[in-house]
């Protein structure tokens, strides 16, 4: 049963991830967005050239969840246009595998996301992304984890609804702000002029917790919100 | 025609096909949305060999039907025995006996045609998908295009890939919603042989189709639905236009 | 059940009319002087708040998991009240914060936790309006990660420094204070049940209402 649940969910990514590698559309354009909006907040904070201190760790973070709802609705959108999502309920493929498969495609796309957009935010804001490598790139999986977790599931519960589009950001950023206080906060304290590794090692607790959590709510709910 | 035969039940790899079932039998179906009734009253039973019809306008409640047989909505009243046993007490393994071909033809443009094959063949867990996805090609007549995106298939090409990816698992009961739509003669003529043959290896199809003429002489039986409800049903399947518009109107 | 609710809304009514006067006859605050007494509307709305969000969230799950269609009247009743007795917290409490502490609005835990929490609620009844057909399912699925997230944004929000009073101020409140708090608090809660109540049988109503519109031309 396990193994089914796995196997189910590992092509079910590597659908999603071969269509991507394809047309690239939605890894571009998420790019370019994560992209315009630090250099948008960046010309709103920043003055006489320099940028106040700390701002670095809250871009980023705005950033990763702006343009990850946006691929969470283009993934899902993709499912729609030919009726697919039917296809994939109708398999007699374990439900929440297939929930699964959809978040770790996402995931690999925000990861690529993440890998432009850390060196940049660093370069512009002489933010020290490279003093503490491993807990800086722990933060960020996690609460790109938890994100996404929670915002494949919206983005599959909304995609019969008209008004999907603003319905996703308006439901999915008031329930992962914990997320996002954990990721803005514990970056920070990795940034500052003198790192708070024990507040970094806080958050960092508190998105396992979260995570763990929520993405065994969202396995639980996939099934009963998606049949209609 | 030289295509390899497939037993009639195929296990996949996890669960082995106890499920099968000879019969389907619509009890009291309703289905509401809001106070909108898209389907009422709705009862026939069907075996296997049989092609049934569900004939109907546009807005009759077809689609929720065909849908509601798929396990895909649940009815708000009434049940659908697969067998002896109902969609909540069958659960995947029910699905695992039902195709379905939808409007929307259910493929991935992106992707080339064996590539849409091996991932739902896959998703089904059949063993030897390389096998599988070559013989449904062959079968489509479309071996030689296997390797060429969907997106840039002709609307006939498009059907006959995904009716092959609904039938990949050899389902008992299978769907379709209005196949023949946009099909010119060679492509009706080929998707009505591919569902008699269908027929002959004891399958349930159940088609909803405004095609009158190609209907007529395909269906074992005929529905008629208008506003959710069932206005005539008949087993001959001669003057269908004519019966038609007599339970339509 | 139903003949409870006219008893309890009179009865809060009542209670709420006579409160100014019980209310201005409790000591003044040392620091905070006058307006301090708006903590006796503040806290019992606060805890309905939360409240609400506890039933909307049980109610969820029990209409999603447990199929039980009846409780998704309470799920949609609690989460109106909360965003009512939520927006009295969220407008007291600044009311008191600009005269006690010289802002209208501070990022504190409480406060924040609860604009998160009203938020959700908000975001739960934009679903519930424009999700179309099934949006029960959906808004109990969503109530479910809402709720859930209640200890979860107060944890989080609290590693900041705080302004707010901490939880121990109530049980340390001289008896002269206690009266008109607890006072209050009845009259709040027995308002909730009964607005809880009647919302909630109005869902059931409306229910009742389609069920039989449906049958209405069956055979």
């Amino acid at each position: 049963m396990i193994g089914s649940f796995f196997r189910v969910a590992w092509h079910v990514m590597r659908k999603d991830l071969t269509v991507e590698v394809r047309s690239k559309e939605v890894l571009l354009t998420t790019l370019f967005f994560a992209v315009s909006v630090v250099l948008v907040f960046s010309f709103a904070i920043v003055r006489e050239g320099r940028a106040p201190d700390d701002v670095a760790a809250g871009i980023l973070w705005v950033a990763v969840s702006f343009s990850g709802t946006l691929a969470m609705g283009r993934t899902f959108e993709r499912e729609r246009y030919n009726d697919t999502l039917r296809a994939l309920l109708l398999a007699p493929a374990d439900r929440p595998a297939i929930y699964t498969g959809k978040l770790l495609g996402l995931l690999v796309l925000l990861a690529l996301v993440e890998v432009v957009l850390v060196p940049l935010v660093g370069l512009l804001f002489n933010a020290p992304i490279l003093a503490f490598p491993g807990r800086l790139a722990t933060l960020l999986a996690l609460g790109t984890l938890g994100f996404a977790a929670v915002g494949t599931l919206f983005a599959a519960m909304l995609v019969r609804v008209r008004s999907r589009d603003t319905l996703l950001p308006v439901l999915l950023y008031p329930v992962t702000i914990p997320v996002m206080i954990a990721g803005v906060r514990g970056t920070a304290a990795l940034f500052q002029a003198t790192p708070d590794l024990a507040m970094a090692q806080f958050w960092i607790g508190l998105l396992v917790f979260w995570d763990a959590i929520f993405i065994t709510l969202a396995l639980w709910t996939f099934e009963p919100v998606m049949t209609e | 025609m030289g295509c390899p035969t497939f037993a009639p039940e195929r296990a996949t790899v996890d669960k082995p096909m106890s499920s099968d079932f000879d019969s389907v039998a619509v009890v009291d179906l309703a289905r509401h949305y809001g106070r909108r009734k898209a389907l009422a009253q709705v009862n026939f039973t069907c075996g296997s060999g049989e092609i049934i019809g569900l004939l109907g306008p546009n807005g009759a409640g077809k689609s929720t039907l065909l849908n509601i047989l798929a396990t895909l909505i649940s009815p708000s009243r009434g049940r659908v025995e697969y067998g002896a046993r109902t969609a909540a007490q069958g659960g995947a393994e029910i699905r695992a006996r039902i195709g379905m071909l939808g409007h929307d033809l259910f493929l991935y443009p992106e992707l080339t045609a064996r590539e849409n094959l091996l991932f739902f063949a896959r998703l089904y867990g059949l063993p030897d998908v390389e096998a599988v996805a070559q013989a449904s090609l062959a079968r489509a007549g479309l071996a030689e295009r296997g390797d060429d995106l969907v997106s840039g298939f002709s609307r006939g090409m498009r059907q006959r890939v995904a009716l092959e990816r609904a039938l990949l698992h050899d389902p008992r009961l299978v769907l379709l919603d209005e196949p023949f739509t946009g099909l010119d003669q060679a492509s009706t003529a080929a998707l009505v042989s591919r569902l008699r043959e269908r027929q002959q290896a004891g399958r349930i199809l159940v088609i909803a189709t405004h095609d009158l003429d190609v209907a007529d002489g395909l269906l074992s039986r005929a529905i008629f639905l208008k506003n959710g409800r069932v206005v005539g049903s008949d087993e001959d399947s001669r003057g269908l236009t004519e019966r038609y518009r007599l339970a339509i109107q | 059940m139903k003949r409870l609710n006219p008893l309890l809304i009179g009865l809060s009514a009542i209670m709420l009319g006579v409160a100014p006067w019980i209310i201005n006859a409790a000591p003044y605050e040392s620091t905070m002087g006058l307006v301090q007494k708006i903590f006796y509307f503040h806290f019992p709305s606060a805890i309905l708040f939360l409240v609400a969000a506890l039933i909307c969230g049980v109610a969820s799950a029990i209409f999603l998991f447990g199929k039980k269609a009846s409780a998704d009247g309470w799920a949609i009743a609690a989460a109106e009240l909360g965003l009512v007795f939520g927006s009295l917290t969220l407008v007291t409490g600044p009311l008191w914060a600009r005269k006690a502490w010289g802002v209208w609005w501070v990022w504190d835990p409480r406060l924040t936790s609860s604009l998160l929490l009203w938020m959700i609620f908000s975001a739960y009844l934009l679903l519930r309006k424009y999700g179309g057909p099934g949006s029960d399912k959906l808004g109990a699925g969503m109530a479910l990660f809402g709720m859930a997230n209640v200890p979860f944004i107060y944890v989080s929000v609290n590693v900041w420094r705080t302004l707010h009073p901490q939880t121990s101020v109530v049980p340390t409140l001289p008896t002269d204070m206690g009266i008109p708090l607890w006072f209050c608090f009845a009259a709040f809660t027995m308002l909730f049940v009964a607005l809880l109540n009647l919302r909630a049988r109005l869902e059931h109503q409306r229910a009742r209402v389609e069920a039989l519109y449906l049958a209405e031309d069956e055979a």
